[in-house]
This record gives C-alpha cells, structure tokens and sequence, in this order.
C-alpha cells in the first residue's frame, strides 16, 4: 500500500474524512429519551404505541435533515438536554436585517430559536421554518392556512444569515490567502512557497486544461478571474459544508442561481457577432430551418446557466441527504451491526462526497468555460462550406 | 396524478443512468485502447457525464 509509509498522513486523512459524519450526527438527545418512553409503555398496548412513536422518531429524522438543508438565522452548532430535561442550545446569533418601512436590525436571539417573538422599534417579529414573519403583538401567533403556511405579512429579509455569514467568511480566506500568495512569489522571485505549492497546480491547470483548450489562447486571460474565483469559491464551500459546521451553502439554490446568472451575464455581454448569428440565423441551414431554430437557440442560452444552477444544487443537496439518512440509519437499527454498517456505509459515502465536492466545482468551471468559449469563437464556417 | 410522475421521473434516471454507464464504459475501452489520451477522454466523458446528469436532477426536482 502507497500509505504504509506514511502512516500518520493516512491517519490524518482517514479523520478528516471521518469528520462530516460527527457534523451531521449533531441529532436531537430527544430521541433516547424518545425509545425509553416506548420500553417503559405497557406491554398490551406497545405494539399499536411503538408504530406510532417510530412515526413520530422518523418524522423527527425528517425535520431534522431538512433543518440541516435549510438556511437559519443563527448559528447552530449543536443542541443537548440537561439532567434536568433542559434544552440547551450551542451556537452564536447572527444579525437580522429587515426592511419593513425602515431599516430594522437586531440580533437574532431575540427570537430564542423561534419560541419568542422579537421587537424592533415596536413591531414584532416571528421565526417560522427559519423565515420572519410580522405579528401584531409580542403574544400573538402566526395564522396557518391548512397547508400549515403562515399567512402573515413577511418583510424583506436581508439578514446575515448562517450561508451569507459562512460566503464572507470563505471570501476573506480566499482573498487573504490568494493574496499572501501572490506576495510570497514577489519575495521568493518567482517560485511557490508554503501553500502555494498546492495551490499553484491547480490554478495551472484551470489555466492550462480548462480555459485555454475551451476558450482559446487569444481571449482566455479575461475570464480567468472569474473561473479561479467561481472554482475556488465552490470548492471552499462544498468542503465546508462536509465540516461539523453542519452549513450547506452550494446546496442552497439561490446561491448557485446568483453564480449561473453571473456566468450567463458575463457570456451575454462578451459574446461576438458569431454567437449571435448562431443563434438568431444559423448559418448552414435552409431557411424555414433557420426560423425554427431562433427561439430553440435562444431558449438553448437560458437553459445553460438553468442547468448549471441545478447540478451544483442537487448535487450538494443529494450528497447531504443521503448521508445524513445513513447516519439516521444508526438511529433506526439500534443493534450494534446495523449502526456499524450504516458507520461503514456513510464512511464510504463521505469519501466519495469529498471526490463530488471538487468534481461540482471543476464541472462548473470547465461548463462556464465552454459557454465563454462559444461566446467568443471566430468565424470559421466559409472554410467549411467551400 | 401522482403515480405517473414518479414513475416517469423513475424510467428518466433509469435512461440517465443507462447513459452514464454507458459513457463511463465507452471511455473505459477508449483509455484501453489509447492510454496516452487519458486526459482528453476523461474531460470529454465527465462534461458528457455531467450533461446527462442534469437532466436526471431535472426529472427529480419535477417530480
């Protein structure tokens, strides 16, 4: 074995994969209690009583996984229960920003993770599924339609919340390390140092493998910034979101509509009179073909960046189901054999979470590549034709 | 209503999959036959890999 030298590198490794299963067993302590509360029921009535109390555990798993996929307005690090059956939450608040006909910023324990509402220069606040609702008065609930969707007036939300918080924060590493690189090759005159020999291949080879081959030598240097930038950004995330942090940024479908449309904007922009003549009068084709391949064409550009936006998404948020139902799993079987293969299993499938996290980032860098590539690409057909 | 659509977002991963077997398989023989090209051709089948997929994550977020 390649690692049999290196041991402690492999330990090393073998822990950092290990890591995202801790992060995303930060399950309720609810559900112990939960199983002895089935054992302590009477014998006659168990089996009716524990089909409806494993509904209720596996309703819980539910919610629990789809918290996690959610995006919350403060952050969550873990939750435990005293001796005294005391719900204890750890984490730190994070502002809240409303605009409601004013500018209205408080911290959001205010809210006591959803169970108070908050007030801001007299109006009052509620959390409902992690999203701010107005309510008349301090002990007035929210008014639920049958669908359980809380009728009340929403204000524009603009909080700092755990993504954007964890998008800053990723932002300024990237900036400070990407920086102290680039000083680290003016004072080591011209070679690498520290990080930047990991860093250094892997910025060559978007170069090299991704930007010049689809784009082509003559225009590839200005869109380099943004394919380093979005790779990097995406990459730092995906790997982040596999942390005990517990976030899921990539897998929040905004945040990746906001990165396509970037994409799509910079190809609309610094697209040729080429691209635009494919798409409205192709070239090469009869007439009456022509006309209906405009708005096909047209729709074609919309449906690129449409696609990005959901492979990253779905991706990510696959990746998160599905380990976090293998860890449920453990929860599920109770015995030692099940919760040790579920252990395998999502072992397993961190590994290969950590292989997609950089597979989603270089396949969206290699996609905004080629769509930039098709933006500026000379006229080559007349050659084609004669 | 609801059958229907879980059945036909079934049979779309079912042909995604097929699709993306059959990619990986095809580079397989290409890498096999031309091992020198290894790069070129696992660009090649991951773009095309990553092009099915979508449309497999399409028919899931339909459903």
């Amino acid at each position: 074995m390649v690692f049999s030298k290196k041991s402690i590198h492999f330990i090393i490794a073998t822990l950092v994969a290990i890591l995202p299963l801790f992060g995303n067993a930060n399950t309720n302590d609810t559900l112990p209690v939960k199983h002895e509360a089935i054992a302590v029921a009477e014998a006659g009535k168990t089996e009716v009583k524990e089909l409806s109390e494993k509904d209720k555990e596996a309703e819980e798993r539910k919610e629990f996984i789809q918290h996690h996929l959610l995006d919350s307005h403060d952050f969550h690090l873990f939750s435990y229960q005293d001796d005294a059956k005391v719900e204890h939450h750890v984490g730190f608040p994070l502002p809240v920003i409303l605009w409601d006909g004013g500018l209205r910023v408080f911290s959001s324990s205010a809210f006591h993770h959803g169970e108070k509402a908050a007030e801001s220069n007299g109006s009052f606040y509620r959390l409902h599924h992690e999203k701010i609702y107005k309510v008349n008065s301090a002990e007035e609930e929210l008014t639920l339609n049958e669908e359980h969707h809380p009728t009340n007036a929403k204000p524009f939300d603009l909080s700092i919340t755990k993504n954007v918080f964890m998008m800053l924060i990723v932002s300024l590493l990237i900036f400070l390390l990407f920086r102290s690189l680039a000083k680290s090759y003016a004072k080591n005159g011209g070679v690498a140092a520290g990080a930047g020999r990991f860093f250094e291949p892997i910025v060559l080879y978007i170069r090299d493998e991704i930007a010049i081959p689809n784009i082509g030598e003559k225009h590839y240097k200005k869109y380099m910034s943004h394919l380093l930038t979005v790779f990097f950004f995406i990459w730092f995330l995906n790997i982040f979101g596999l942390t005990p942090l517990g976030i899921n940024v990539t897998g929040n479908i905004a945040i990746t509509a906001c990165l396509a449309i970037v994409t799509y904007i910079i190809t609309t922009l610094t697209a040729n009179k080429n691209y635009w003549g494919h798409i409205f009068w192709m070239p090469g084709v009869p007439v009456p073909m022509k006309i209906i391949l405009a708005p096909i064409e047209l729709l074609g550009t919309i449906i690129k960046p449409f696609s990005l936006m959901i492979r990253l998404y779905a991706n990510i948020v696959a990746g998160h189901i599905v380990l976090m139902s293998l860890i449920g799993l453990m929860f599920l079987f109770k015995s030692w054999l099940g919760s040790s293969l579920s252990f395998g299993l999502s072992f397993a499938i961190s590994l290969i979470e950590i292989l997609v996290a950089l597979l989603q980032a270089y396949i969206f860098t290699m996609l905004s590549a080629l769509y930039f590539g098709s933006a500026v690409e000379e006229h080559h057909h007349e050659e084609a034709h004669h | 209503m609801e059958i229907p659509k879980i059945v036909g977002a079934g049979l779309v991963v079912i042909g995604a999959g097929i699709g993306i077997g059959r990619i990986g398989g095809s580079a397989m023989d290409a890498i096999a036959r031309q091992p020198e090209a290894t790069g070129k051709i696992q660009t090649a089948m991951l773009i095309a890999a990553a092009l099915i997929e979508g449309i497999g994550f399409a028919a899931l977020f339909a459903v």
